[in-house]
């Protein structure tokens, strides 16, 4: 008796100790915030009247990046006001969309059509908002010497499954008479769905490829094989431009490299996707959502940046501000 | 007469001498194996998150800026999951395991019951996360809160630990439940008195290994659409929160090496809660081990 008692004593004690931390240094996380003088934000247009309530966001993995500095910064300004971020990825961020259960859905491509549908059954109005670029870098090892560009049809040719082991000489006669290893993002991204929108035109992907969520791994396969091709986001390549070696895209006007400015002013085309936000038309009239929005069209180009994306041209940024005053 | 045929033992000597010690050694090599893992594991995540560990690491919001990074909501969030967790799966996971052990006749009803909870034992935790999201997050209404995840992890390894706990108590020598009915004690009597004391060690063992699967999820959390970002810290049950398991792989994700080592830093925390835990389990059945 006495040491069932000491037992369930010690767990009792186990337990307690485990919520007082949960519940202990409550203030802090308010003190980390305000401890954060420095802020490379801009301040909106609003007076500093301190707002409250909340915003609830999900979708896209891709977009989280901005998405978490925009907070980040906007906490600073509007520290009552309780935004979190989710990252459903952008098909389960538009299904919560749809039932209801978000105010703002991250996108890396555009709504689809029962998506939409989906909304209008549902009553749901929203407005779509471009926040920022981002340029799908398809990259080979860096012992490549023979790849300088390639075009649109010779990415379909060499993505497209068609029953045959592809070579790299069956792209181009010159190129060596070796297998291509293959490298793509899961299908359930929106960067696969992307470049199957623009390259495989809803074709079968080559079975060979290696298909992985996260992009790192595909960034180590580039890196490991001297016959290997992959794409991913730009900012997986903007952190090893040292270890791999970016393929210009001929996209009928020559071969483009993506940089900052050409997928910023549009002649790396058509790998460079916009990254979205669907904002609830609805949510708008609380104050610290369309508070929060417009802190995010302000800054989205400068959070862009700093996570690794292209930032829109500035007149793209001012109308969609003009787009949300429309909408107060 | 001899018993023992000599001849036959000295021939079959060596071959029974070279099994011996050739088993022996793959035993040893298997045991080797898996420290060798062991071991490259914690050198890595120690040699890339050691750097980052410090106060500020877990005191600091999530952020953009690696080196201003840290784990507090997640932590935190983690710590509000497993007070619920914790008293959900003991209550509930004990609780069935003395009804099916002492309690429910052994009829075709109850062996469906048992069949049942150890197939569950093997669903995966994503689909555990789906049944939350319907449940929890939807039916009733719960939203991505703290008591909606606690309550899925719950149900995620419930089966383990009345699995594990109906084990214990079925360890427990019948000599001892039929000394103390002889006693003129009741059933309730002698299962507080006798049959849990003597199954508790094997009981504890098992939930806080499970336990500890439930603070190593990630995926229910991500299928439940629980945040990963967020500035403040659950005030009540019905709040959002964000655990640890996410921000780690969300850092892993990343493109940038620095985020890479904060979730190497992330699993030293994390690794660092599973060790306690287990410790506090070995502690438990140490102290309370008693040998009938």
């Amino acid at each position: 008796m006495a040491r069932i008692k000491k037992a369930f004593l010690s767990i009792f004690v186990l337990f307690a100790f485990v919520a007082l931390a949960a519940c202990g240094p409550q203030n802090q996380g308010d003190e980390a915030n305000s401890g954060n003088n420095e802020t490379g934000a801009e301040n909106t247009a609003e007076s500093g009247e301190q707002l409250s309530g909340e915003v609830l966001i999900d979708g896209s993995s891709t977009v989280f990046p901005i998405a978490e500095a925009v907070v980040e910064e906007y906490n600073m300004e509007q520290p009552k006001v309780k935004v979190s971020v989710s990252v459903s990825g952008t098909g389960g961020g538009f299904e919560r969309f749809i039932a209801g259960e978000t105010d703002i859905s991250n996108a890396s491509r555009p709504i689809k059509d029962e998506e939409k549908q989906g909304l209008a059954d549902a009553g749901v109005e929203y407005t779509e908002f471009e926040i920022a670029y981002d340029g799908l870098s398809v990259v080979v090892n860096k012992e490549n010497d023979w790849v300088d560009h390639i075009t649109i049809e010779e990415l379909k040719k060499m993505w497209v499954e068609d029953g045959s082991v592809k070579k790299w000489s069956d792209i181009r006669p010159e190129w060596p008479d070796e297998e291509i290893k293959f490298y793509s993002p899961g299908q359930d991204s929106g960067t696969f769905d992307y470049f199957n929108e623009v390259i495989l035109e809803d074709e079968q992907i080559v079975k060979s490829a290696q298909l992985s969520e996260d992009d790192n791994i595909l960034v180590q396969g580039v890196q490991g094989d001297k016959y290997a091709i992959g794409y991913f986001g730009y900012s997986y390549y903007a952190e090893n431009k040292d270890t791999l070696k970016v393929v210009p895209i001929d996209g009928g006007d020559g071969p483009v490299e993506p940089t900052n400015e050409t997928i910023e002013n549009g002649t790396y085309t058509p790998l460079s996707r916009p990254l979205f936000i669907y904002v609830k038309n609805e949510a708008l009239q609380r104050p610290e959502v369309y508070n929060f929005v417009e802190f995010f069209l302000n800054n989205a180009g400068d959070m862009a940046e700093e996570v690794g994306y292209v930032r829109l041209p500035q007149e793209k940024y001012e109308e969609a501000l003009k787009t949300l005053e429309g909408l107060k | 007469m001899k018993l023992i045929d000599e001849k036959k033992v000295t021939s079959g000597m060596k071959g029974r001498i070279f099994r011996n010690s050739l088993f022996k050694n793959i035993f040893l090599l298997a045991t080797l194996l898996c420290l060798l893992f062991l071991i490259v594991l914690f050198w890595r995540i120690l040699s890339q998150g050691l750097a980052y560990l410090d106060w500020q690491f877990l005191n600091s919001l999530p952020s953009r800026k690696p080196e201003k990074a840290g784990i507090y909501t997640a932590l935190n969030g983690t710590l509000w999951m497993m007070a619920v967790v914790v008293p959900v799966t003991m209550i509930l996971g004990i609780g069935t395991a003395i009804y099916l052990e002492e309690y429910a006749k052994k009829n075709k009803f109850t062996t469906f019951i048992q069949v049942n909870i150890s197939n569950l034992a093997g669903v995966p935790s994503v689909v555990y996360g789906l049944l939350g999201l319907t449940i929890f997050v939807r039916a009733l209404n719960l939203g991505t809160s703290v008591l909606a995840a606690g309550l899925t992890m719950s149900l995620l390894i419930l089966p383990v630990v009345i699995v594990s706990a109906q084990e214990a108590i079925r360890a427990v020598p019948n000599s001892l439940r039929e000394a103390s009915y002889g006693m003129g004690a009741t059933k309730w009597q002698t299962i507080l008195n006798v049959v849990l004391p003597a199954a508790l060690p094997g009981i504890l063992t098992g939930t806080i290994l499970a336990l500890s699967r439930a603070i190593g999820e990630t995926a229910p959390l991500v299928v439940l659409g629980i945040p990963l970002y967020l500035a403040f810290l659950p005030t009540s049950f019905l709040d959002e929160f964000t655990a640890l398991p996410m921000q780690i792989y969300n850092w892993t994700s990343r493109p940038q090496a620095e985020f890479q080592n904060l979730a190497a830093a992330g699993i030293i925390v994390l690794l660092a809660i599973l060790i306690i835990m287990n410790s506090v389990a070995i502690l438990i059945r140490n102290k309370f081990q008693k040998k009938y």
